[in-house]
């Protein structure tokens, strides 16, 4: 019994210290991502417009994953057992090229070419670019190309998984339940979709556009796990990454609640801010706004 | 004559490929019947992948297979590759460059009465416009068995679109030269040059054969590649005779007679005639009705190349 209790007691020591190695871990993922928005708030700025509202509502997603949870080698990009990324809410791209330049895919001064002529850096994601995986923009495809690359690491018998970022509104496109369909029929396990639940589309309300509200139960009809969660807590994000994947035959489905345009208060919610450029008094109230967030 | 069809001459030629490389994939969209690749899931069932009735599935997951190193053989109605997932071919295979080897089988008007749904007179004209995508149309078994060893190898993403029916031989198993993007000249002949792809390069040959009697000599170019396409062999043509007339299953709109043209009117003009079908719904038929209607015949090749050089003197 005495044994029984000094494990028990030794078991909670290890957690608590778990837990306080997640806090700091988060708490310095927290710090990252406010850096990475105010690179992405310079950069759209720089460019004269980008799609700043989903930039900053799937920043997080994209620091957790790129500093914590994906399997990947910024100096091997192309490693064969690595994990794959796909943000197939290719709008968002100025998110992506930030957090990949931070990651250390490419050289940060590349970035000041974004919006120029000939820049290497489009106004979607390129798979040219170190890093990326797919030529996305387009909406709807990145889960059916995620679906092959899942089918293909477990015919390999590799180990990687497939991490596919959607967007709330690309939910209207069709072809995304044909993937839904094929990946749990193939019981790709291997697979995680994410939604960045921002609840606006470039024409206003999603609810108002075109109706998602079932959407958690429609997946679960598809055959997949699914979690809904604050997309905006690096705690959270943390947590559902690491430990909350049911381990089963399913594929699993992250609703990532978020706030289009989080991070700056005028931003925030707002519908207008889907595609736009901040003026210069804008970029100037954001970045302190940022600033007082860390 | 007993024959096989082209699409059962691919998938004859896979299978034995995919035996010896297990890289070798073979999804589709519940058409495994229509292309004829009930052996191959039978026998290499870890190497197919049934996808159901979901085109754009099919070609998106067959871009991220090959995006992971699989060597993968979408295969399916062309109809439906060519239109249906249209968006997922120019995205996630040509532009993202996953080298993807697109099968359209049943192309052109095999499906016949089925009707236009089922008809894809429009895929050359979309296919092209898509860098980096190569297209190809094989005329008979021999090249295609050629073709479908050469794309095993291949790593660049290929629209292949084949008919549904037996075609008559072009080649043979001993003579059957294939360089790919190279056409092959397999008539020689000053006055007239005919240009055809896939099943309409037999009804060119037969065409020149009829006009030797009538003594004008008429080339057969035999243009399976579409892209890249052999500009040299057609600047040759358009220099060393009077005329040219282009012979495909395709709308007359935006297709071989035009890739064909863009080398013509740029190079040295000659008069030219495309021969395909009319930009209007066509009407009820089988394959060989609607070939014979709309003049992809011999008959109708050798009259309009004799009213091509009647214009010319």
């Amino acid at each position: 019994m005495d044994w029984e209790r000094k494990n028990d007691f030794i078991l909670k020591v290890m957690d608590a210290i778990m837990n306080k190695e997640d806090l700091e871990k988060a708490g310095s993922l927290k710090v990252k991502a406010i850096e990475i928005r105010k690179r992405i708030l310079k950069l759209i700025y720089d460019a004269k417009g980008g799609h700043i509202g989903g930039s900053l509502s799937s920043t997080d997603i994209l620091t957790v994953l790129y500093f914590d949870i994906l399997n990947i080698d910024p100096k091997n990009p192309k490693d064969e057992n690595r994990d794959r990324f796909i943000m197939s809410k290719g709008h968002s791209v100025e998110a992506l090229y930030c957090t990949l330049a931070e990651a250390g895919f490419f050289d940060k001064e590349i970035l000041n070419t974004y919006g120029k002529f000939n820049s290497p850096l489009t106004g979607h994601p390129v798979n040219k670019i170190p890093g990326i995986e797919l030529n996305s923009g387009a909406l709807g495809h990145g889960l059916g190309v995620g679906v092959g690359m899942a089918l293909a690491g477990k015919m390999n018998a590799q180990s990687y998984k497939v991490y596919v970022l959607m967007g709330d509104g690309e939910q209207g496109e069709g072809s995304i339940y044909e993937a839904a369909m094929a990946a749990s029929h193939y019981k790709l396990n291997n697979l995680i979709a994410i939604i960045d639940r921002n609840g606006l589309q470039i024409s206003g309300s999603t609810e108002k556009v075109m109706s998602l509200e079932n959407m958690k139960d429609r997946w679960e009809e598809f055959g997949w796990n699914v979690i809904e969660m604050d997309g905006n807590d690096m705690q959270q994000l943390l947590t559902t990454f690491r430990n909350d994947i049911p381990v089963n035959d399913s594929p699993t489905l992250i609703i990532a609640k978020t706030v289009k345009g989080k991070g700056v208060s005028f931003i925030e919610n707002k519908a207008e801010w889907h595609h736009k450029a901040p003026t210069n008094a804008e970029v100037e109230a954001a970045m302190t706004e940022l600033n007082n967030q860390i | 004559m007993t024959n096989i069809p082209c699409r059962q001459a691919f998938t004859e030629t896979l299978l034995e490929l995919a035996k010896n490389d297990k890289n070798i994939i073979a999804v589709t969209t519940d058409a495994r019947g229509s292309v004829t690749l009930g052996d191959f899931a039978k026998q290499l069932p870890e190497q197919f992948i049934e996808l159901g009735i979901a085109e754009q599935n099919g070609i998106g997951v067959s871009a991220g297979l090959a995006l992971s190193g699989k060597n993968v053989f979408v295969c399916g109605p062309a109809c439906f590759y060519s239109a249906r997932s249209l968006e997922q071919v120019k995205v996630d295979v040509a532009y993202s460059g996953a080298s993807v080897k697109i099968i359209g089988v049943s192309g052109g008007v095999s499906y016949g009465a089925l009707g236009a749904t089922h008809h894809s007179l429009h895929d050359i004209a979309v296919m092209r416009t898509f860098p980096g995508m190569a297209i190809a149309f094989p005329c008979d078994i021999y090249q295609t068995k050629k073709l479908t060893e050469y794309l095993a190898a291949f790593n660049q993403p290929v629209y292949v679109r084949m008919g549904r029916g037996a075609v008559p031989n072009v080649y043979s198993e001993t003579d059957c030269p294939f360089v790919f993007g190279k056409a092959n000249t397999l008539h020689e002949g000053k006055d007239v040059a005919f240009i055809g792809c896939g099943e309409t390069v037999y009804h060119c040959l037969e065409a020149a054969k009829m006009l030797t009697g009538k003594g004008i000599s008429a080339r057969v170019i035999d243009m399976h590649a579409i892209k890249p396409l052999d500009v040299e062999t057609i600047k040759k043509a358009a220099e060393e005779t009077k005329a040219i007339i282009t012979v495909e299953e395709h709308s007359i709109y935006s297709g071989l007679g035009a890739a064909v043209a863009e080398v013509v009117v740029q190079h040295k003009a000659v008069p030219m005639k495309i021969i395909g079908f009319p930009d209007e719904n066509l009407v009820n038929g089988t394959s060989p009705e609607l070939f014979k209607h709309y003049g992809i015949s011999a008959e109708n090749i050798s009259q309009k190349a004799m009213e091509l050089l009647t214009i010319k003197k």
